[in-house]
């Protein structure tokens, strides 16, 4: 059953009591809340997403609420706690929804060591997934939604998981996160496209989330082959310019990217050699999105 | 003894083949639990030892193996940790001696497995403690606690000086002279830990003789305020007297050793707790013969709860306050009321100032 068939009152209904349980690529994740724009946040991004039953095994058990009802009326805060944990300081109440999105990619990152997790989004046309690793600012996630809302199929936007067994892609396909400008730049881009409320004055400055699109929802437990390992870099006003990269480099530049490369050790280091071998490296400067779907397009033939 | 629900991991903690029968409910739970505990990697061996690996259901294998790639990772920093100590307390006329979690690991003791932990702990003679200090000092540890007071009252009150930490690493190093703190009613001379101490094969390097780990480990869990890691520890119990229990003689030298560091109650809990929450296999005569005249009602009815991994499927509406109690009983055996008081009053005022942030 998608959450899309469920009704608002029900989303809210099983947040207030055990828990929206659904399934998220992978992982199965339980999320409880009180608070009433979480049921909103996951009606608009996560409705593609199949809901479980109680019988299911269950990953990932979340919560948001507030840390004491005491502080409701004056800067009123928000708390993610994973099974009882608390991970993080607690946030203004409005940026909940947000929170859930950092909250799980720590879920996933800290607990998910049989992937070697590459900060990087990834996506896939013609059975080719294509990795853009990133550091903020690259533009990674402007260009993941972009392609995905011209049909390539979202595995991940924020990290990569590359199964150190069997050195597929694995999929969390959920939703994009936007900062700042690259909001209207996708909106702009492709108007069909849709983004989640905006959170306003988080650390990382305005957040919106591109809802995944349905195909790559319903694949979220295919894997895909890696195919092309792209390190974008959005430079203003620039020319759309892929250059070949070593894979000398482009393995040094990787492991920089991982998350959790330090504690896999030499199963990390084969996984990304292997990783690289069976890539195509480039380095890719742009600034215009059109030129670089054509391109990426292209490349994917 | 009170009625006790035994929770889904210590069900399988003492029999990890009762686990191929769990539903998926099951298993999300006994992970859960083991989560919480900080015991899945050790989770993760017990199956593995018993061969079942491939008959766990994916998604708890992936947890498993996930917490199995970290305490993979954790070995690997921990044997370089332990060498760089080696070769800092070179220069020092001291025995290097290591305590609980290296000292397992070292020694390859069953309860190493899956035991994760973020300090070396080591133990010096007293007289030995500024040469320790210099040499680690130069080698790159440098204290935290740069407070006046603090460094004052761990070193004239304390079993150990307050923690260093390397500069470059980040790992953290506690040099203790004894085992437990000086005040402690019923302290041990650590004297005579150190003279019963075993050499490594190959190594200069020691650790405490077999039933001195195993007090060791009691003293330090029933003397504990926090049980955030309680039954992490008693499962150590449970390994350590399970391995060593095949030695010759072990029980008879067990019981003789507590009497000789005056360590007859941590060990009599340690026994009666670990055969009624880990079955653990302990002769009759011997819980018979650990016994002391002790309230077990009431310390049943705190132990029972706070050594239960802290999850909300473990606890009930007592357990708050059994750990409460028991925070406020270790602070009562560790000091005299004449040294806590003034201790407490002027951590809190100092707390008030701000000057104070845990």
């Amino acid at each position: 059953m998608k959450l899309d068939t469920l009704s608002k009152k029900t989303v809210v209904r099983a947040l207030n009591s055990d828990g929206l349980r659904f399934k998220i690529g992978g992982f199965n994740v339980c999320l409880s809340s009180s608070v009433p724009a979480v049921a909103e946040h996951l009606l608009c991004l996560y409705g593609a997403f199949d809901v479980l039953d109680n019988t299911a095994f269950i990953d990932f058990y979340t919560a948001l609420e507030p840390p004491s009802k005491l502080r409701r009326f004056f800067r009123p805060q928000v708390n993610f706690s994973f099974d009882g944990y608390f991970p993080f300081k607690p946030l203004p109440y409005k940026q909940a929804s947000a929170m859930f999105e950092w909250g799980l990619n720590w879920c996933i990152a800290s607990h998910s060591h049989q992937y070697l997790i590459i900060h990087a989004s990834v996506v896939e046309r013609n059975g080719q997934a294509f990795i853009f690793p990133g550091t903020p600012g690259s533009g990674k996630s402007t260009l993941c939604a972009a392609l995905v809302s011209r049909g390539w199929r979202l595995l991940s936007d924020e990290m990569t998981l590359l199964s150190v067994n069997d050195g597929c892609v694995y999929p969390v396909p959920r939703p994009i996160s936007l900062k700042n400008r690259s909001i209207d730049v996708i909106q702009d881009f492709a108007p069909d496209a849709v983004i989640g409320e905006v959170f306003k004055n988080t650390a990382k400055g305005s957040i919106g989330h591109v809802r995944p699109s349905d195909d790559s929802v319903a694949l979220g437990e295919i894997p895909a082959q890696p195919a092309k390992l792209i390190f974008p870099k959005y430079e203003r006003d620039s020319n759309t310019v892929l250059t070949p990269l070593s894979k000398s480099r482009a393995l040094l530049k990787a492991a920089e990217n991982c998350f959790n490369y330090n504690i896999l050790g030499l199963k990390g280091f084969t996984s990304l050699s292997n990783l690289i071998d069976a890539s195509d490296c480039y380095e890719f400067k742009y600034s215009h999105l059109e030129e670089a779907v054509a391109l990426f397009t292209d490349l994917a033939h | 003894m009170k009625s006790f629900q035994q929770p889904i991991l210590c069900t399988v903690l003492i029999d990890p083949q009762l686990a191929l029968t769990f539903t998926l409910r099951q298993w999300d739970l006994l992970i859960r639990q083991a989560r919480s505990a900080n015991l899945l990697a050790r989770l993760g061996y017990l199956f593995e030892s018993a061969e079942l690996l491939n008959q766990l259901p994916t998604q708890a294998l992936a947890h498993i193996m996930s917490a199995q790639a970290y305490a993979d990772r954790f070995y690997i920093s921990l044997q370089r940790e332990i060498s760089c100590i080696q070769e800092a307390l070179h220069s020092v006329n001291a025995p290097l001696v290591l305590l609980k979690g290296s000292a397992y690991f070292m020694a390859g003791n069953i309860a190493a497995k899956g035991r994760l932990f973020s300090d070396v702990d080591i133990l010096v003679p007293e007289d030995k403690l500024p040469a320790v200090e210099d040499a680690l000092m130069k080698a790159g540890w440098m204290t935290n606690t740069i407070d006046p007071y603090d460094q004052k009252y761990y070193r004239q009150w304390m079993h150990e000086i307050p923690p260093l930490r390397h500069l470059k690493r980040q790992t953290t190093i506690d040099v203790h002279h004894n085992i437990l703190p000086k005040t402690t009613q019923f302290c041990p001379d650590a004297n005579k830990l150190l003279a019963n101490s075993v050499k490594l094969p190959n190594q200069n390097i020691w650790i405490l003789a077999p039933e001195d780990r195993v007090l060791h480990s009691a003293m330090h869990l029933f003397h504990e305020g926090e049980f955030a890691q309680g039954l992490r520890d008693l499962s150590d119990l449970d390994l350590l007297l399970k391995e060593f229990s095949t030695q010759v003689n072990f029980w008879e030298k067990l019981l003789l050793r507590a009497n000789e560091v005056q360590q007859q109650i941590p060990l009599f809990y340690a026994l009666r707790y670990s055969k009624h929450i880990l079955q653990t296999p302990i002769p009759e005569s011997v819980l018979e013969a650990s016994k002391q005249r002790i309230n077990t009602t009431l310390m049943d009815a705190l132990f029972l709860r706070a050594l239960l991994p802290d999850h909300d499927s473990c606890n009930d509406k007592w357990t708050g306050l059994a750990r409460s109690l028991l925070f406020i009983r270790s602070h009562w055996l560790k000091m005299p009321v004449y040294l806590m008081v003034p201790h407490l009053i002027r951590k809190t005022y100092r707390r008030i100032l701000g000057k104070e942030l845990h």
